[in-house]
């Protein structure tokens, strides 16, 4: 109890704190000389936000950047970090693992999404059949991680299964099988558990571009004799397109980050490793700062093709504006 | 929700008189929808099923005796009907060092959560409306580059930050932000938190009527003055609806804790404890079932209490970018 009163203090004392500082600008804002007050005012309140994102990730993205070119003594060693990625098979399978995830991730999740948004658009107990499926959301990765090793549990052949999937191949006459253990199929089944996760987030999204869709649109093709799925095809993708845009960018950006599946899974054995993972095995297990570093170094290269795009999309939209 | 399968019954009337008097090609147009609607809703049904069936199983589990959960299938748990609590007393319990201690982690992981959501709405919403309403030079280029930094890997932050706390922020035996509590873990997940929640809310306080704003100012109000009395009453949705996200972001973490927390039963969630668990002692399922489910208990309670607000901060962020 003692423990928790001395937590619950330190609570107190963090925000006592940050609520002392921001009302010190508040006051200082408040009390600026009339020439430039405009200019402090605007000052004082982004330099807090700005400050942390300087030395929190503009610094440390350089700095991670120079890392990748040292060894682990800090000597610089030009571009062997790199080679050593592109070298050794065992970097090879990570980056190849990354590149499956981030193909499948995102193309899987939207598309079972947005299959689910279609099928149960105003039926009975859509917010009921809508939640069930968003749920995972709120469950975290680590969470996610029991759950599905559960499901995926092995027993031997003469044993009773206890996991679902084992059980099923059981019933239908087959072997059970080490699902997260057999390269290089476990991949895959690690990859099903981040689906699992995503396919809510775009049906949900998706589901409220499609009600957005004028009534009129749809009449008209139905008037025209459209089938379910030519009005699919030539009405509703077009119309949310841009919906489904920002849905896979977002499910991307989180795929190429994706760190706690893989960790609490299989730590990143048995060939399913990805480049956020062997990040932070080789920057904080292995006494290899260099290697992690080139690690974040590809990761951000991997993720600026998305930053550029949606920058441009942003750019125009406040053109428009 | 009753409103919605009214709705239906009223569409399909006018279409069953059609049908009485028009005779066969309509019909055959209505036999093949039917198909179609039934095909769609069989496939909505196995993918609720899906989604929903692992995290049941865990459920029911974690309510089993060890030997059961260990011995068959929580689906048996149909016919042999033992359940306990024992599971939940034993990973809650402050035994020994081998007890998963869970209840101290989980006071953890409130006490980075709270005050880490605070902190990040409070400093984004002030960046927010200065980047929507202040005046002042190269705004929209610097708001777009505080948007790209969102996609800047966590990953590659995480060495250079580590070592500014732990050897630049420190003079003497002074650490400005001390290891072993919780003060790295606040600064480090409002750094990370800040870029999403600029944006996001800059999206809603940019919607704000200017005239608003403007009688304010006439009425010789300061930043200060605006801020606190005008733009945070109105946009409390927003402000709520990003805050229900951060802390669900904070509170499923693994990345950011394993860094910063140093692992302890002082200052680690219970996110990084599970992992533990399940990494060390993977065959414990009644400790692993119960315990992730003492993990998930609070972001499934926001999630199903709060999805309302929850949604719609998505699709405020979501639908524009």
């Amino acid at each position: 109890m003692e423990d928790f009163a001395d937590k619950g203090l330190q609570v107190v004392v963090g925000l006592a704190i940050f609520a002392a500082i921001i009302g010190l600008i508040m006051l200082v804002v408040d009390r600026a000389p009339k020439s430039g007050r405009e200019k402090l005012q605007v000052a004082g309140f982004l330099a807090p936000a700005l400050i942390l994102l300087a030395v929190g990730l503009v610094f440390p993205a350089l700095q991670t950047s120079y890392l990748s070119f040292t060894d682990r003594n800090g000597d610089f060693v030009g571009l062997d970090n790199f080679v050593w990625m592109f070298t050794q098979p065992e970097a090879l399978v990570t980056l190849r693992n990354t590149l499956i995830w981030v193909v499948l991730v995102p193309l899987l999740a939207s598309s079972i999404g947005l299959a689910y948004a279609v099928f149960i658009d105003r039926a009975r107990g859509e917010k009921a059949l809508k939640a069930l499926v968003f749920m995972p959301m709120a469950i975290s990765f680590v969470g996610a991680g029991v759950i599905w090793r559960f499901v995926y549990a092995y027993k031997g052949a003469e044993q009773d299964q206890i996991g679902l999937l084992n059980q099923i191949l059981v019933w239908l006459g087959q072997e059970p099988k080490q699902f997260l253990l057999d390269a290089p199929e476990n991949t895959f089944f690690l990859i099903a558990v981040m689906i699992w996760i995503q396919t809510g987030f775009a049906m949900v999204v998706l589901s409220a571009a499609i009600k957005g869709i004028p009534t009129e649109i749809v009449e008209a093709a139905r008037l025209d004799g459209a089938s379910a799925w030519q009005q699919f095809r030539n009405v509703t993708i077009p119309t949310i397109r841009g919906s489904l845009i920002v849905v896979i960018t977002t499910i991307t950006i989180g795929t190429l980050k994706v760190f706690d599946i893989v960790r609490t899974m299989t730590a990143g054995q048995y060939e399913t490793s990805v480049v956020a993972n062997e990040m932070y095995t080789q920057a904080f297990r292995a006494g290899e700062p260099g290697r992690g570093a080139a690690l974040a170094l590809v990761l951000f290269l991997m993720v600026l093709p998305v930053v550029v795009y949606n920058a441009r999309l942003l750019r125009k939209q406040k053109e428009i504006r | 929700m009753s409103t919605v399968p009214l709705h239906n019954d009223k569409e399909l009337l006018p279409d069953v008189k059609d049908d009485a008097t028009t005779g066969t090609p309509t019909m055959q147009k209505r036999v093949r929808q039917r198909l179609t609607s039934r095909g769609a809703t069989a496939a909505a049904i196995i993918i609720a099923v899906i989604w929903t069936v692992p995290t049941f199983g865990l459920l029911i589990s974690s309510f089993r005796p060890e030997d059961n959960i260990k011995g068959n299938g929580w689906w048996n748990a149909i016919i042999d009907r033992q359940f306990t609590l024992e599971n939940y007393a034993d990973v809650l319990s402050p035994g020994g060092s081998q007890s998963p201690n869970l209840l101290s982690y989980f006071v953890n992981s409130l006490a980075i959560v709270i005050p880490g959501t605070v902190f990040t709405l409070v400093l984004g919403a002030m960046a927010a409306y200065m980047f929507a309403w202040g005046r002042f030079r190269g705004k929209d280029g610097l708001f777009i580059f505080v948007f790209a930094l969102q996609i800047v890997p966590l990953q590659m932050a995480l060495i250079p930050l580590l070592q500014l706390f732990t050897q630049v922020l420190k003079f003497g035996d002074f650490q400005v932000l001390p290891s072993g509590t919780y003060a790295q873990l606040w600064v480090a997940h409002t750094i990370f938190g800040l870029p999403l929640a600029i944006f996001l809310l800059h999206n809603f306080i940019a919607e704000i009527p200017g005239e608003v704003i403007e009688a304010a100012r006439v009425d010789g109000a300061g930043h200060s003055t605006i801020f606190w009395r005008i733009i945070v009453p109105l946009a409390t949705p927003a402000l709520a609806s990003f805050g229900i996200f951060q802390f669900l972001w904070l509170w499923n973490d693994l990345l950011v804790a394993l860094v910063f927390s140093g692992g302890g039963a002082d200052v680690a969630p219970i996110t990084q404890r599970l992992a533990e668990i399940q990494g060390s002692r993977g065959g414990e399922w009644q400790r692993l079932t119960a315990g992730a489910f003492v993990s998930i208990i609070v972001p499934l309670a926001v999630f199903f209490g709060l999805q309302r607000y929850f949604v719609r901060g998505l699709l405020a962020g979501g639908l524009k970018g």
